[in-house]
């Protein structure tokens, strides 16, 4: 069973370290994973996205166009790829940035403010590790627990984040 | 060894240094220039050297110069910087001097884009420097592939006395995937005494090594360009490699396809089967030499109705798989050449089109 997830948002956001970390997650468990990231003439504040796919058979093409999940921390992301998302597939919303929905009856989605939530804890960076934790939570992508020890394997340089991470 | 998750461009600089590369010219250019950023900090932890010369063709010269003086050594470009050091990769070539260059290819032609391409498919098997001269090029289709083909190339290169090129493109060199790096492709020197300018302690003092690739004496220069034929005939006998998919089953339509185009049409084979349409797949891991009997043994079989060459460019390889089917079925050509990879389903109604 091939599964794949869009990571979409603005630079700086830490959008391609949330595919990275699911990346590692699926990696721990034996399975196939490719992470693409939107390259180009890219800038912070500017559109980032990447693109995972997990696998049990060794993966094809490892581009997606119509994502079967969306994790969306930006309105203009939003609206870009929202409509791409195939039925039945979550989409989270980052609901600190974005206020509006997809407007879409056929997917499962989910608001969370993450910035906020973020902020709570200690630091608004956090957001993304924020989004990631709901997303997996919903879509059972990976095991919960895997990903909370690929989140303090990421951080391990610095402890202070992980404590925040983990809150997260 | 346990896998570590790795973008290609970084497995591509740490497979090097593994293999036993620890020199390293370079000049950043979109899709690759994490090669340079990678070994920027890795080379001198690994006790090797990293420069990053003025321009590509400076770093090409580096590359000659080095491997003139028997250094195991490689750079990472992409196509326009591929071109700028083309004059010397034929220099390289006429000297005999074995080195690596790993192509990470973008669209062209001239600065064209920086999304994935397979438009140097021509330039890299066919020439791209001028002269009688052949590179031994691999392409490949993962990132753990593109570990494994780096690690072999200096060892081929080294056998040949010739340049080797890897050709990726710029999926494989941003894509992160899962990789094992091998123990047991370990780059082993060789004594190059008879050849390269490594100094004099081995030799009379009136009888250096010259190298070189000016031969103004018309039966010296033949003489030369012969050598190099027999290396290019040995490398068609024993260095093809090629992969195959779904060859055993009774397929209507065989797919010829390398690098990151091959994964798409895996799953469009996959799909089609489930369709109830057999069609197989020869992935060409080698691109020169390349697989040409196989693909005509391949295309012979009962049921096989076409071949189809599905590549990332306005139609290149296509040549050389006419080339190998002889005529005997038809070839056509699928490809894109803007920088979108295309879709199993656009490779699948494609391959519908042509019952």
């Amino acid at each position: 069973m091939q599964k794949d997830v869009m990571f979409a948002g603005f630079g700086g956001q830490g959008i391609l370290l949330m595919g990275k970390i699911l990346a590692l997650a699926a990696m721990d468990e034996g399975r196939e994973v490719t992470w693409v990231p939107s390259y180009g003439a890219e800038m912070r504040g500017g559109t980032a996205n990447c693109n995972v796919v997990i696998s049990d058979r060794p993966i094809g093409s490892p581009v997606i166009r119509n994502p079967m999940h969306l994790v969306v921390m930006n309105r203009p992301s939003l609206e870009k790829y929202g409509p791409l998302v195939r039925p039945k597939g979550v989409v989270l919303i980052n609901s600190s940035l974005v206020t509006a929905d997809t407007g879409r009856e056929d997917i499962d989605e989910l608001t969370v403010s993450a910035n906020d939530i973020a902020t709570e804890i200690g630091s608004i960076k956090s957001a993304n590790i924020v989004a990631l934790a709901a997303f997996v939570a919903r879509s059972q992508l990976v095991d919960f627990e895997l990903l909370r020890e690929c989140v303090k394997y990421e951080f391990s340089k610095n402890e202070k984040l992980i404590n925040i991470n983990m809150e997260a | 060894m346990s896998k570590v998750l790795m973008k290609g461009n970084e497995a591509i600089g740490e497979a090097a240094i593994r293999a036993g590369c620890l020199n390293y010219f370079a000049y950043p250019i979109t899709p690759q220039s994490e090669v340079a950023e990678y070994l920027a900090h890795r080379m001198p932890e690994a006790g090797g050297v990293f420069l990053q010369g003025e321009s590509e063709v400076a770093v090409s010269y580096m590359i000659f110069g080095a491997a003139g003086c028997g250094a195991i050594v490689f750079t990472t470009s992409s196509s326009p910087g591929i071109s700028l050091m083309s004059e010397a990769i034929s220099y390289i070539a006429g000297a005999q001097c074995p080195a690596v260059f790993v192509n990470i290819v973008r669209g062209g032609p001239g600065l064209g884009g920086i999304q994935p391409s397979q438009a140097d498919y021509l330039q890299a098997t066919k020439g791209g420097g001028h002269g009688d001269y052949r590179l031994l090029v691999m392409a490949p289709a993962s990132v753990q592939e593109a570990v494994e083909m780096v690690m072999m190339a200096f060892p081929l290169a080294e056998k040949y006395r010739n340049p080797v090129m890897i050709l990726g493109d710029g999926l494989i060199g941003q894509m992160m995937e899962p990789v094992d790096f091998p123990e047991n492709l370990k780059t082993e020197p060789t004594n190059k005494d008879d050849w390269a300018s490594n100094g004099m302690d081995t030799r009379g003092a009136n009888s250096p090594n010259i190298v070189k690739s000016l031969f103004l004496d018309n039966k010296l220069l033949n003489d030369n360009n012969m050598a190099l034929k027999a290396k290019y005939d040995r490398m068609k006998k024993e260095e093809v490699r090629y992969d195959t998919y779904n060859l055993d089953a009774d397929y209507e339509m065989l797919i010829v396809s390398f690098g990151t185009m091959s994964r798409v049409n895996r799953t469009a084979i996959d799909n089609l089967k489930e369709e109830g349409l057999e069609v197989a797949m020869i992935r060409p891991m080698t691109l020169f030499p390349f697989p040409e009997e196989a693909i005509r043994q391949a295309s012979l079989k009962e049921n096989c109705k076409a071949v189809l060459s599905i590549e990332m460019n306005m139609g290149q390889m296509v040549e050389d798989v006419e080339r190998s089917v002889q005529g005997k079925v038809p070839v056509k050509w699928y490809g894109t050449c803007g920088g979108d990879v295309p879709t199993p389903e656009e490779i699948m109604n494609f391959i519908k089109e042509q019952k």
